[in-house]
């Protein structure tokens, strides 16, 4: 039983700290570090970095352009990566629909997709829930019928993040309204900018534009973007949501968020005292700090575990549920944390460059704001109350 | 033991819910939030030929000489229909001190005007500084012959965009922490040395930073003992908690409502997701937790007029925690309930989120009342 990294290890992170560091644009570092607005150019171009250094795609196989690190390697990777204020990898072309198409696609779909998930060159986003099917996923109704060789689809998609920069999307379709309903479910990729693709904006209570609702007016896809088999989807679809899913936690950037709600804390004062040095929300902050050590430690068991090549089990769902909540928790304590100065809606100081002055201290922009949009934490991803009910099943047998 | 209201009462709470229910709905509120003032002064000439910015102004100053009371049965329902208008900087806040400090003179002059619907106010005593600590004042006034000069900076002033007559705190004599050496004076919109920036709120209500520079008022500006309005400001902030919280009342209510309606409509897996035990048991808990706040609520607005602070500081800062637990955990449980649904500008339950959310931060959040219950 050892709890430390190797030596090896640690010059591993070190060598990618110092890439980071040397390569990562200011601005964008400064947007992620400050919870400032990212723009589209912010993940492409980081994007393209990464893939130019060969490290875009870590966890692919290696003869599809995977790096071919151990399972901590991988992990080491991604938190110094969030440590240095990079900004997230877009998770849908590299986590999701790459590892569908290596497993379940054609080989025409892996030569022509995978580089172009892996070069930036495609954005995808994801078609599944629909404003009838959240958690019951399975009773999606976006039909697709095929007519000669093409399937035409009609229908809506929800909740779609970030479908507004997209180039093509995955979607959940029925192909078969006579079958029991998962039995009926096939996966097409759709190009977004076929015609019949509308997308519509979703302003989220933060004000922010970060999911969209997609509707589907007879949109014509060729039947070669059929993946895998025709009704077979839903099985594509829970590989998909339970692949690799340990990062969902979040730990790397609760570990940099928990660093700025300190900062904040010794910033704010009371009468003169700082606040983190206040009885009642110091002990909050270190109560917060346990849960997310324990986490990061119940993340590391689990890594190690696949890195041994165990079969992950549904213990992910556990990091889920408690991962979400910890985000949530970072940044509601970020927003006591500024008293009255939470209330201002000040979207301006939120853009990089601005030349104006902030409402109050200048971090306390996003605060109230992340707070509201952080509720989606325990919302996606299959909500926390789902995630109860497969544990509670496949761990527990109840 | 009698909580039943008045008659009086129960027509002031038709009338209020009325005015919510037929001119308040979500579509309505959310093209008031987009106008460029943020609110309606259509609805805020209604508020006065109803009587509602007049309710506790006596009659002689043309009010309807009511109590607080019903000031909290007016905010309940202005609660429940999220109404952004600045009645509580004005009528609770601003009518409140006046009345509470200020002289026949000012009482005669501002009162008549506010409650007709022609003046609007601010009270301007949080600064960037001072958190929640009533007693933290930076701003200086120094007398000069037969003025006073202010200099300082108040911040998150509730009302403070559309207000004409600003009351400010300055300090006259003391330091910093002092609970002595506080006055109050009547600064008007436009004043030389008087900056406004006036912003929106993250739940669209509205607020100013207001920063004095060099402000030259006459003495008759000075509302109530000079070096001496801890007491009513004090009091007047009390009343403004109490206020809050039977607005919080009336918006979890609506939510609570909003959010059971959804667990008996709302179909998935083939059923209306009410049916499953574990939403019904956290539906109950928010139910509680409402019955609770409320209780509170009402012993803070029966409690809100006592001159005395002795009196008045457990009932309301007891209140205050109760409204944040509550306002919290059935902000946050709707939205959860509600799924994406919640989070969205278009539906109503994100707003009430927001809203109970500001109203947990504005005049001390839990923890700063937990400490000053504990300190009663």
């Amino acid at each position: 039983m050892d709890l430390r990294y190797t030596a090896e290890e640690l010059g591993f992170a070190e060598e990618v700290r110092s890439w980071v560091k040397a390569n990562l644009s200011p601005s964008t570092r400064d947007k992620v570090l400050n919870a400032k607005h990212l723009e589209k150019h912010d993940y492409v171009d980081w994007h393209r970095k990464l893939h130019e250094r060969g490290w875009v795609v870590p966890s692919w196989p290696v003869q599809y352009g995977g790096t071919g690190w151990t399972t901590i390697e991988r992990h080491l990777f991604e938190e110094v990566l969030t440590e240095e204020g990079a900004p997230e990898v877009i998770s849908f072309g590299v986590r999701m629909i790459g590892p569908v198409l290596m497993a379940f696609g054609s080989d025409a779909q892996k030569g022509h997709y995978l580089p172009r998930i892996r070069s930036g060159e495609d954005w995808w986003c994801q078609g599944f829930s629909e404003p009838g099917s959240g958690s019951d996923l399975a009773s999606l109704r976006t039909k697709a019928v095929l007519e000669s060789d093409h399937w035409i689809v009609n229908g809506q998609k929800t909740w779609t993040t970030l479908a507004q920069h997209a180039d093509m999307i995955f979607c959940l379709v029925r192909t078969d309204p006579a079958a029991k309903k998962q039995m009926g479910i096939s996966m097409l990729l759709i190009d977004m900018k076929s015609p019949g693709v509308t997308v519509r904006p979703i302003i989220t209570i933060d004000g922010a534009h970060e999911v969209n609702e997609v509707f589907f007016d007879d949109v014509k896809v060729p039947k070669e973007n059929l993946v895998g088999e025709v009704n077979k989807g839903w099985d594509y679809a829970k590989f998909l949501l339970s692949h690799e899913r340990t990062g969902i936690a979040r730990v790397g950037r609760s570990k940099r968020e928990l660093e700025r709600l300190k900062h904040i804390a010794k910033t704010e004062q009371v009468d003169g005292v700082p606040l983190i040095e206040t009885r009642a929300f110091r002990e909050k902050i270190a109560a917060l700090e346990i849960d997310l050590m324990a986490l990061e430690i119940s993340g590391m068991r689990m890594l190690a575990a696949a890195q041994e090549g165990k079969a992950p089990g549904p213990e992910a769902n556990m990091l889920k549920i408690t991962g979400s909540v910890i985000q949530q928790r970072l940044s509601e304590l970020m927003m006591e944390a500024v008293g009255p100065y939470a209330l201002p809606f000040d979207p301006d100081a939120r853009e990089l460059g601005w030349n104006g002055t902030p409402i109050g201290p200048d971090y306390a922009a996003p605060l109230a704001p992340d707070y509201f949009n952080y509720r989606k934490t325990s919302i996606y991803g299959g909500s926390n109350e789902i995630q109860r009910n497969i544990l509670s099943k496949a761990k527990l047998g109840l | 033991m009698d909580f039943n209201l008045s008659d009086t009462q129960r027509m002031l709470e038709d009338t209020a819910v009325r005015l919510v229910r037929e001119r308040y709905g979500f579509e309505e509120r959310t093209r008031i939030l987009a106008s460029p003032d943020g609110f309606s002064r259509e609805l805020w000439a209604l508020f006065a030929e109803l009587g509602l910015l007049g309710i506790e102004v006596p009659e002689e100053h043309g009010g309807i000489g009511g109590q607080f009371q019903d000031l909290a049965i007016v905010l309940e329902a202005f609660g429940r229909g999220l109404v952004v208008e600045p009645y509580l900087p004005t009528v609770v806040l601003g009518g409140g001190i006046v009345g509470l400090a200020g002289s026949e003179a000012q009482k005669t002059d501002i009162l008549p005007r506010m409650a007709e619907g022609k003046l609007m106010l601010a009270l301007a005593h949080g600064e960037p500084k001072s958190r929640y600590t009533l007693n933290h004042v930076e701003t200086r006034a120094v007398r000069i012959g037969d003025k006073f000069k202010l200099d300082g900076a108040k911040s998150v002033v509730l009302g403070g965009d559309c207000a004409d007559l600003f009351i400010v705190s300055a300090r006259s004599s003391g330091g910093t922490l002092d609970k002595t050496g506080l006055s109050l004076f009547l600064v008007e919109r436009g004043t030389p040395g008087l900056e406004v920036r006036a912003y929106a709120n993250v739940d669209g209500t509205r607020a100013a930073e207001v920063t004095l520079t060099g402000v030259e008022v006459p003495e008759t500006a000075l509302l109530g003992p000079l070096g001496a309005a801890y007491p009513f400001i004090e009091h007047a902030i009390d009343r403004g908690i109490a206020a809050l919280c039977a607005e919080a009342v009336g918006a979890m209510a609506a939510l609570n409502d909003l959010t059971l309606d959804y667990l008996k409509t709302r179909t998935q897996f083939g059923t209306p997701i009410g049916s499953f035990q574990v939403l019904q048991h956290r539906m109950v808990d928010m139910t509680v937790a409402l019955e609770q706040a409320s209780s509170l609520a009402i012993l803070a607005a029966d409690r809100a007029s006592d001159p005395k602070s002795s009196e008045r500081r457990k009932a309301i800062s007891g209140a205050k925690v109760q409204i944040g637990k509550a306002g919290r955990l059935i902000g946050q449980e709707s939205v959860q309930m509600h799924g994406g649904i919640g989070l969205t500008m278009e539906y109503s339950a994100g707003h009430y989120f927001k809203r109970l959310t500001v109203i947990d931060r504005l005049f001390g959040d839990v923890d700063h009342h937990l400490s000053r219950f504990a300190d009663a």
